[in-house]
């Protein structure tokens, strides 16, 4: 189970890699596993306004369909379009390939609420 | 050439298009006579369509195998055991198609007048008259084509009632353990949606709910018992806390079957409940349809009721649209009328007692396969559960089989599987629901396939992962048929 000290985590199994002012966000390794094959990724629209803890997007596998959690508030200033066709991407490639949305922040003291790798680790009963 | 399409009784069907040959027909038409004409002169070219590339020719017993054959993969309640869980696949008893194939009631057209239609809307009168008894609430719309149907019916009351009121609301309380259609409906109907966490014994959480509830809420829809086949003893409370706060309490009534004749819905609190017909009232399911979702309410929102209701004044029966605060049509003529006839039949022919030991069988049937289970199966819930028990694959996967595998391997030993991960809140959950249909044999059998299962799971965890093998077809792989889906008929 891999797990990059370098991204922070949320208790919903997302991931988030901060550049400045700018984050990328996606689902860990575990989600990935636990949701099996994943066949359809949605994903909010470039421009949409995202609200920490709230729904931005759903990830269907051929189990189950799960909703996608936000970890911070902002703008959505990007989309991993390689997913509408590739939806497998998240399964082979969590953390790079399989990238889902770039947010602009618009409230940085909410990064203080994530997990690091470690806690995460715990939480996931793997630590 | 035949013998590789067969192994033994068992036939390898070719799709039909791979069949056939050109010019041949199942019947020749004979010309009586008449003189031909070009199509094309008369009708124009936008309405002839032209010749159709590889559209199938074959004869009548060519066509009459085919799907013969065909259905001769099929399994389903008539075949063996098919323990959906939330789905109630019972026993669809043959009396009912008797009474749905009546002239009188098969050859009434839509459209006839309500003074020619008077056995008919009876039938709907007393239908209506007796979901309400059984549910404990007051008025029914027999209308919706199913449950789904019903639940945005409901909603779309609740919304017009709530409105009335000055303020339609904005948001929808479900349950972690919902069934997936309850937010789809509730999303359809305008709401936003929020998720209350269930506690530790699988209820809902009363704290997690009064936190919650407050005045921008319009209803909360839980199931009772809930997707885990557990009973909500707190429903009172539960309904006190929504109601405090003007909201509506929806019950999705998929599980009915536990308690029919036992509790009413309305007893508990609950304003408004769906009832699936072609699941907790026999009639037959799981082709697609048709069902039949009707849905029963309290006084307080019958004006918001669907038209046409219907009314019985002297004796006479008839259809009334003129209620101008019904949310209006929500399907043709008056439902899925050949359902509500079956569902009637099945009604009448249990009896108020036959139906409350319908429900005791149910509910016995599920604690006895939970009771022979138990040891090889990890149980997540220990409550005592009523007509459906949900076990996960947690000590399986020390042997790296999942619940999918354990599916799989049902159909080697002739059984369908169980409703698989679902509810959402049990990881690799399998949701089996046995019904009353059920004899102790056939759930001796079912048991025994799951221990075999349980112990093929230890000792050659490889042979699961290759099942099924004894199907047409063996093990699919669902990721690239949903990934890439490859549809073969190409002439639409």
């Amino acid at each position: 189970m891999e797990l990059p000290e370098d991204l922070k985590y949320t208790k919903e199994h997302e991931w988030v890699r901060v550049d400045g002012d700018v984050c990328e966000i996606g689902v860990t390794d575990f989600a990935q596993s636990e949701l099996g094959d994943i066949v359809f990724v949605e994903l909010p629209e470039v421009g949409a306004t995202l609200t920490a803890d709230e729904t931005f997007g759903v990830a269907e596998s051929v189990k189950t369909v799960s909703d996608l959690y936000s970890p911070v508030s902002g703008e959505v200033t990007g989309i991993n379009d390689e997913l509408m066709d590739s939806p497998e991407l998240v399964n082979k490639s969590p953390y790079d390939d399989g990238w889902m949305i770039q947010v602009e922040m618009s409230d940085q003291s909410e990064l203080g609420n994530l997990m690091s790798a470690g806690e995460y680790k715990k939480l996931i009963g793997k630590g | 050439m035949k013998s590789q399409l067969q192994q033994g009784h068992s036939f390898i069907e070719k799709d039909i298009f791979s069949q056939g040959s050109p010019g041949r027909s199942g019947i020749d038409i004979p010309t009586g006579g008449i003189p031909s004409v070009d199509p094309l002169s008369i009708l124009g070219q936008d309405s002839v369509r032209g010749a159709l590339e590889g559209f199938p020719e074959l004869t009548e017993p060519e066509v009459i195998r085919h799907y013969t054959r065909l259905s001769q993969w099929n399994y389903g309640v008539d075949t063996n055991l098919y323990p959906l869980g939330s789905c109630t696949m019972k026993h669809n008893p043959r009396v009912n198609e008797a009474v749905a194939r009546f002239p009188g009631f098969a050859n009434l057209s839509p459209f006839a007048p309500d003074s020619s239609a008077q056995g008919s809307l009876r039938v709907m009168s007393d239908l209506a008259k007796w979901l309400c008894e059984i549910t404990g609430l007051d008025f029914a719309t027999l209308q919706p084509a199913a449950g789904a149907h019903g639940e945005f019916t409901g909603l779309l009351m609740i919304r017009a009632a709530l409105k009335q009121r000055g303020n339609a609301r904005g948001k929808v309380l479900l349950p972690d353990s919902s069934h997936g259609t309850n937010p789809a409906s509730a999303t359809l109907c305008g709401y936003t949606t929020q998720t209350i966490k269930s506690g530790p014994d699988g209820k809902i959480d009363l704290e997690e709910l009064g936190g919650a509830m407050d005045e921008t809420v319009a209803a909360l829809m839980l199931t009772n018992p809930n997707t885990l086949g557990i009973f909500e003893s707190q429903i009172e409370e539960i309904s006190r806390i929504v109601h405090e706060k003007g909201g509506f309490v929806y019950c999705d009534g998929a599980n009915l079957n536990a308690l029919m004749g036992k509790a009413k819905f309305g007893d508990m609190g609950v304003d408004v409940c769906h009832l699936n017909l072609h699941k907790s009232f026999s009639t037959p399911h799981g082709g697609g349809g048709p069902g039949a979702g009707p849905v029963c309410v309290t006084k307080e929102l019958a004006p918001f009721l669907p038209t046409p209701v219907v009314t019985c004044n002297d004796g006479k029966y008839s259809l009334d649209s003129d209620r101008p605060q019904s949310i209006g049509r929500i399907h043709g003529f008056t439902g899925n009328f050949g359902v509500l006839l079956r569902a009637a039949a099945y009604i009448l022919s249990m009896g108020a007692n036959g139906l409350k030991e319908a429900a005791e069988a149910a509910v016995i049937n599920a604690n006895y396969i939970k009771a022979r289970l138990e040891k090889e199966y990890h149980l997540p819930y220990r409550e005592p559960c009523l007509h459906e028990v949900v076990l996960s694959d947690k000590l399986q996967n020390k042997y790296d089989v999942t619940t999918l595998d354990i599916a799989k391997g049902l159909i080697d030993r002739g059984f369908h599987p169980p409703t698989i991960y679902f509810p959402l809140i049990v990881k690799g959950a399998m949701l089996i629901e046995p019904t009353e249909t059920e004899s102790l044999e056939t759930l001796d059998e079912f048991c025994e396939a799951m221990i075999d299962i349980a112990k093929t799971a230890e000792k050659d965890p490889a042979s699961l992962k290759n099942a099924p093998v004894t199907s047409p077809r063996g093990r699919l792989d669902e990721a690239t048929a949903a990934r890439n889906p490859q549809l073969r008929c190409t002439l639409c």
